[in-house]
């Protein structure tokens, strides 16, 4: 045994070696048309030598590691706690809502500008993943091309401003609406297709739109975007210095107060907040609604769900077109957050980070994944000198997750009851 | 006259791309023939073959090797060797523990490596594209001197034979090696494979280590034909290669083959002949109305869907 390990061991570390040290080790530079090799730092060469040791040890006392591990958790002390008891934990969860309601409303007028813009980033991950949580978390339909509509919900707005002057209250309902719809035609022939099958339809899906918003350049500006595109106003008055359409009035004149550009900012902050909350219960709604015990049976279950006569292609469809209603929904937001939008926003990263909050938070779970959202839009932020680190560790975040959580980090719990056991 | 040149000159264009996508297919079909899992990372560890062979290209030229072959085949064998190493690694890391759960989670982990490979190599060597040095030049060239003319560059047919060479050792390793033996048995029924005393952990290795020295091969010979590599062409590349592989039939050697053949072709004759921005629109577009209508592919098998 010991014999085999040490064999085991040092395959392994020539395998970080060879996987690590060519690609670590040498830098290429390109000057004009030459391309030239640099050796790396030291310190690179180091660490990447000390990572081929601790893997040597590591395979090397892989056996004993692992049972000393396994003895761990009698150490731990939440092992053998209960589960909380149902109603208990239901009332902890809407306290806890309350609170982070009541939390994010007062949240605005005490946080500097910045923060309150960055919290309205947040929000609209929020709802996102929200959506996106309907679809994979619940209906368990892998989605890759979420993005898609949420760029149709941000292009809707921005092109009807933009040719029709509508304001920001009519496009709001539109495109979402048109989000749906985009959900429901690409929906209905791609939902027959196999789990993974669906992901890569989806993927291509959410590429196309992306491609066609970027050559489409008499329409949608192409590279260029869409700027200009106006906040929103509260009942008719504007939250510029200067009206800029006939027959509205400015929020600070109406009011006597001086100009203010945190007015805006903390307005569009608050509407955010309002449609996440929208979204969030409309959402826990519909879970506990027959469709939404549709989406789970259907997740658990194909074939049970459909022999007990469910219509396996309609309860998809309703999962697909919801979540791409609220795609839609944050997409109009995000534009008028911005002001302009390019494809850029819309690239499969974009996607892959919804995707990975919603993995993250654990699938199904709404406060996980709120949770979630909260946690990698602003971890970043905090840790500004390892942002270039952000994909690396999020990827190695999703496949870790995977790996030994793949319930996420709150995962879903059902309301159900159990069957007292007899004595 | 010139509209056949043209038309051949698309051609020749297709097949050269097409037969590069086969190459990096053939990881997806095997892969999922066997444990029935999409790789996602597979056009990754491409990328690091291309990025690998740049670099022992590049190591040889400042030690002042300038002899073409010796050049190439230690490009060929480096790149291979770092990028079989990191199939095996990923498939190690990332799949082997999640083996066997709801289909999610193998695909979410997956999309997981691609991403940190992506970054990975981007934090190691920057974002930026790097030249690639054409070694390969020259070509020949038909039709009369003052008007179009269908040129072949060497490049080309060293593509062309590298694939062929490539796809002819695959299918006798297939058909005739003790692995390829196991491969076989284990695609057709994994557990089956088990009982008969196949060591199913290594042979789905196996495939994973074959997969990803194919994509190696196909690494440096697109790099080396595009002229420029940088660390995010793998994704589409990986994407186009999928597409192949499902356009084929998923599972199926020969098929991957074909489906890069037609998908190389289609994509040069939209760019010969519509734009060159919508070729991915087409290739993405093929995808759909595949899955839709045979998503079986052209070669595939019907599954069976058993409870």
């Amino acid at each position: 045994m010991a014999a085999h390990n040490l064999k085991h061991a040092l395959f392994c570390a020539i395998v970080t070696l060879i996987i690590s040290y060519p690609i670590l080790g040498f830098n290429l530079a390109s000057e004009g048309t030459t391309v030239t090799l640099e050796g790396a730092k030291t310190s690179t060469v180091v660490g990447v030598l000390l990572a081929a040791v601790i893997v040597f040890l590591f395979q090397l006392f892989r056996d004993t590691l692992m049972g000393s591990l396994r003895q761990l958790p009698a150490v731990n002390p939440l092992t053998n706690r209960k589960p909380m008891e149902q109603s208990k934990r239901l009332k902890l969860d809407s306290v806890l809502l309350t609170l982070m309601i009541i939390g994010a409303l007062i949240w605005p007028f005490i946080a500097s500008r910045g923060a309150v813009d960055l919290s309205t980033l947040v929000l609209i991950y929020i709802m996102l993943a929200l959506g996106l949580n309907v679809v994979v978390g619940l209906a368990g339909l892998l989605d890759l091309g979420y993005v898609a509509f949420y760029a149709v919900g941000a292009y809707t707005f921005a092109l009807l401003s933009q040719y029709y002057g509508v304001s920001f209250w009519f496009a709001l309902p539109i495109g979402a609406l048109l989000a749906a719809l985009f959900g429901l035609v690409l929906g209905f022939p791609v939902l027959r297709l196999r789990g993974d099958y669906l992901a890569i339809v989806t993927l291509g899906f959410g590429e196309i739109i992306r491609i066609l918003l970027n050559n489409m350049t008499n329409l949608t500006g192409g590279p260029n975007g869409i700027g200009g595109i106006p906040d929103p106003t509260l009942f008719g008055m504007e939250f510029g210095r200067r009206v800029k359409e006939e027959g509205n009035t400015s929020f600070h004149e109406t009011f006597g107060i001086a100009y203010s550009g945190e007015h805006k900012v903390i307005f569009l902050y608050l509407i955010a907040l309002v449609l996440a909350v929208i979204t969030a219960i409309a959402i826990r709604r519909l879970m506990r609604m027959p469709v939404g015990r549709a989406w789970e049976a259907l997740r658990e279950d194909e074939i049970a769900a459909k022999s007990l006569g469910l219509n396996r292609t309609a309860v998809k469809l309703s999962a697909f077109t919801i979540g791409a209603f609220f795609a839609g929904f944050a997409g109009t937001v995000f534009a008028s957050k911005q002001g302009f939008i390019s494809p850029e926003s819309f690239v499969f990263l974009e996607s892959a980070i919804i995707l990975a909050i919603v993995v993250l938070g654990g699938m199904g779970s709404q406060m996980g994944v709120i949770l979630a959202a909260i946690a990698v839009t602003i971890l970043p932020e905090l840790a500004r000198e390892f942002s270039e680190y952000r994909m690396l560790i999020f990827g190695a975040a999703m496949v870790l997750m995977m790996v030994w959580r793949p319930q996420g980090l709150l995962p879903m719990r059902r309301i159900h009851i159990e069957l007292k056991k007899q004595e | 006259m010139q509209d056949l040149l043209y038309f051949i000159q698309q051609l020749i264009n297709g097949l050269t791309i097409g037969s590069t996508y086969a190459l990096i297919a053939i990881g997806y079909t095997m892969v999922y023939g066997i444990i029935g899992m999409i790789n996602f990372a597979h056009g990754e560890i491409y990328m690091i073959g291309a990025y690998t062979a740049l670099i022992a290209i590049t190591g040889l030229a400042a030690l002042g090797i300038a002899w073409l072959p010796l050049i190439l085949i230690v490009a060929l064998v480096c790149a291979m060797i770092v990028s079989s190493s990191m199939g095996w690694a990923v498939e190690r890391v990332a799949y082997r523990p999640v083996r066997g759960k709801h289909r999610l989670i193998p695909l979410i982990s997956a999309i997981g490596m691609s991403i940190f490979l992506q970054n990975y190599v981007h934090l190691a060597q920057g974002s930026r594209n790097i030249g690639f040095p054409a070694l390969i030049e020259g070509g020949f060239r038909f039709g009369a001197e003052d008007s179009f003319q269908t040129s072949i560059s060497y490049m080309q047919v060293t593509i062309f034979v590298t694939t062929l060479v490539c796809m002819t050792i695959l299918s006798l390793f297939i058909s005739r090696s003790r692995i390829g033996r196991a491969c076989r048995a284990v695609s057709q029924d994994l557990g089956m494979a088990n009982l008969l005393g196949i060591d199913t952990n290594r042979i789905i290795s196996a495939t994973f280590v074959i997969g990803a020295a194919l994509a190696a091969v196909a690494g440096l010979l697109l790099g080396m034909y595009y002229g420029s590599i940088d660390p995010l062409f793998g994704f589409i590349a990986g994407l186009k290669a999928f597409t192949a592989a499902v356009l084929g039939g998923i599972g199926s050697i020969p098929g991957a083959m074909l489906g890069g053949l037609i998908l190389g072709v289609a994509e040069s004759m939209t760019s010969g002949y519509l734009s060159g921005e919508y070729k991915d629109v087409v290739s993405f577009g093929l995808l759909i109305l595949i899955l839709l209508f045979k998503p079986t592919g052209l070669l595939g098998k019907p599954e069976v869907e058993k409870i």
